[in-house]
């Protein structure tokens, strides 16, 4: 870097993001925060990578904490989005999202959100098959601009996505292979079981994208359903899935994944997750509305909002969590 | 119930096809399978003639076996783990179809053409789409680097003669235009429906006819699909769903989810 500051030429990708990171806070030291000043970390503009997968581990109490503080132009990228890829472009916070698939789920048939504001061309679905998406993190997170594939060839998914991805001859085998981009968030955002003061994060069962997520992105933030001791970290440090110098804010949410699951703690709000479907069945843009009004806007914080959904939800949705371990 | 010619069926179509999916599966294969009647067949066909056929899920899931009437709502939730051999993440289960490891993958799809392209990703013009749909997820990945078995619903609207948009690869134009492309593994075997089960020309790469279900004839299939189908020699008939087959089918799926 230096060298490229003597010799009057701009930083090369590499250089710049051995810089950056040269640059950021890596010490060992506290980093609690609340949820609404985790999500003012967050510009306008940014791209946001979404941790967890489909209804699971999503950090929905941040998407809330984002939704109310009203940002703007956010790109977000997930390997497989639901309730919330709708949440985000109803909510007008989203202009893009890069994914590999994008609706409720298959027991709710394609979403109308999604359909509306796609349809419409108010927000951008970038689609990607789901290898693809989980070796543009993997490449980033390796410090590699690129890293190949096999598949993506001979479709219109790879033609879509023209400019994008690169085929090449492997100099090696002579096979055709693709060349997919290393996708390089600005800002990860990951809800985990248990996570320590300084950013040691434990995730327990499925792990998703989530160990490359913080490695590939510029800054992370991780929203956690329990902040724990360090010594407690420390008595089973093989459960950690990424470490404290990645990290730079932690914010305590029990239930922040609501209404989808988290892991052995609780299953999706079933019930829930039906009520959205049935609010934005007939009429996508009345319909969020409505729903972003009772469940985002009005609450004034997260418990008021795990409060509106119910009792009843929560604890069904608890106790199918804790059936995990059941024999 | 329904009737189809002279044979008086006492199932649904999605009971039919997910019988039919776990007899084309067989013990000591590697699956990967989706929710819905993927799962169903696989898990069927562990219980009935393959009991060391592993399962494998998108969500990083390897090997797990499903408690009946606790159905996963997709591949990527808690419920997928049950008894599971290993988790891992997502990226590395998708790898083990690209380093060869497994044997079928299993893909559902809005449209399909004579040579087996799938696309659930857009009706109409892309840039303009009357319809978007959810999109590949690990589809194109699948389609591309395992044999596919394909199970869905007969319709015209379904079975056309160029999909408007490949989202998961099947022989593309026919004839060694897949390894032209550069997919040098896999591609579609069987494609089963609620009439028949199609396969493809080994050389031609058309889809085919090879089987037809009980009562049904060539003319219905025909009757449902967009472009000329060519016949298997021999053509064969396949045995109705035996009554062990329903029985154990509707005791995994009790709440009728995905077999109703």
């Amino acid at each position: 870097m230096a060298q490229a500051k003597r010799e009057g030429r701009a930083l090369s990708g590499y250089e710049a993001l051995r810089s950056e990171t040269a640059l950021r806070d890596r010490s060992l030291h506290e980093k609690v925060v609340s949820l609404e000043a985790a999500a003012a970390l967050i510009n306008d503009g940014d791209h946001v990578a979404i941790g967890g997968c489909m209804m699971s581990r999503t950090p929905m109490a941040l998407l809330w904490a984002l939704v109310r503080a009203g940002r703007r132009d956010l790109t977000f990228s997930r390997s497989i989005v639901s309730s919330d890829g709708d949440i985000v472009v109803a909510s007008g916070i989203a202009k893009k999202v890069i994914t590999s698939w994008f609706s409720q789920g298959i027991v709710w048939g394609i979403s109308r959100v999604m359909r509306h504001w796609v349809e419409s061309g108010t927000a951008e679905f970038e689609e990607w098959s789901h290898l693809a998406m989980g070796l543009r993190y993997r490449a980033a997170a390796m410090g590699l601009p690129f890293l190949p594939i096999r598949s993506l060839m001979g479709s219109d998914v790879q033609r879509r996505l023209s400019g994008e991805t690169r085929e090449m001859i492997c100099p090696f085998t002579g096979e055709k292979l693709v060349l997919v981009p290393a996708l390089r968030p600005d800002v990860a955002i990951i809800h985990v079981q248990r996570c320590d003061p300084y950013g040691n994060a434990q995730i327990d069962g499925l792990q998703f994208m989530d160990i490359d997520l913080p490695m590939a992105a510029k800054r992370v933030i991780v929203t956690t359903e329990r902040i724990v001791s360090n010594s407690q970290i420390r008595r089973s440090p093989d459960r950690t899935k990424f470490p404290f110098f990645v990290v730079e804010a932690v914010a305590e949410v029990p239930y922040g994944s609501a209404p989808h699951e988290c892991y052995g703690l609780y299953e999706p709000f079933f019930r829930h997750m039906d009520l959205f479907a049935k609010m934005t069945k007939e009429d996508p843009e009345r319909g969020s509305r409505d729903y972003l009004q009772r469940f985002f806007y009005e609450p004034r914080s997260w418990n008021e909002v795990l409060q509106r959904i119910g009792m009843d939800d929560l604890l069904t949705a608890t106790s199918g969590g804790r059936n995990v371990h059941d024999e | 119930m329904n009737e189809i010619g002279s044979v008086t069926r006492s199932w649904t179509t999605s009971e039919l096809l997910t019988v039919m999916a776990s007899r084309a599966l067989h013990d000591g294969q590697i699956v990967f399978a989706g929710v819905g009647v993927p799962l169903l067949a696989a898990t069927l066909a562990q219980r009935l003639h393959a009991p060391g056929l592993t399962i494998l899920f998108e969500g990083g899931v390897i090997g797990p076996f499903i408690v009946p009437g606790d159905l996963p709502p997709s591949t990527n939730e808690q419920r997928c783990t049950r008894r599971a051999n290993m988790v891992c993440p997502i990226t590395d289960v998708l790898m083990l179809l690209q380093r060869g490891f497994v044997d079928v993958g299993f893909l559902g799809g809005a449209e399909i053409d004579r040579y087996g392209n799938i696309n659930t990703s857009f009706i109409g013009d892309p840039d303009h789409p009357k319809t978007r749909l959810p999109g590949s997820g690990g589809g194109n990945d699948i389609a591309s680097l395992a044999h596919v078995i394909v199970a869905m619903k007969h319709e015209k609207r379904r079975f056309v003669e160029r999909v408007q948009f490949v989202t998961s690869p099947g022989y593309l134009e026919g004839g060694a235009s897949r390894h032209e492309a550069g997919l040098l593994a896999g591609g579609p075997k069987v494609i089963i429906t609620d009439l028949a089960e199609l396969g493809f020309d080994p050389v031609t790469k058309r889809m085919r006819i090879e089987a037809l279900h009980p009562g049904v004839s060539v003319e219905d299939v025909e009757a449902k699909t967009g472009f000329d189908l060519d016949l298997a020699d021999p053509l064969r008939v396949t045995a109705p769903p035996t009554e062990r087959e329903l029985e154990m089918l509707r005791e995994l799926d009790p709440d009728r989810l995905y077999i109703a």
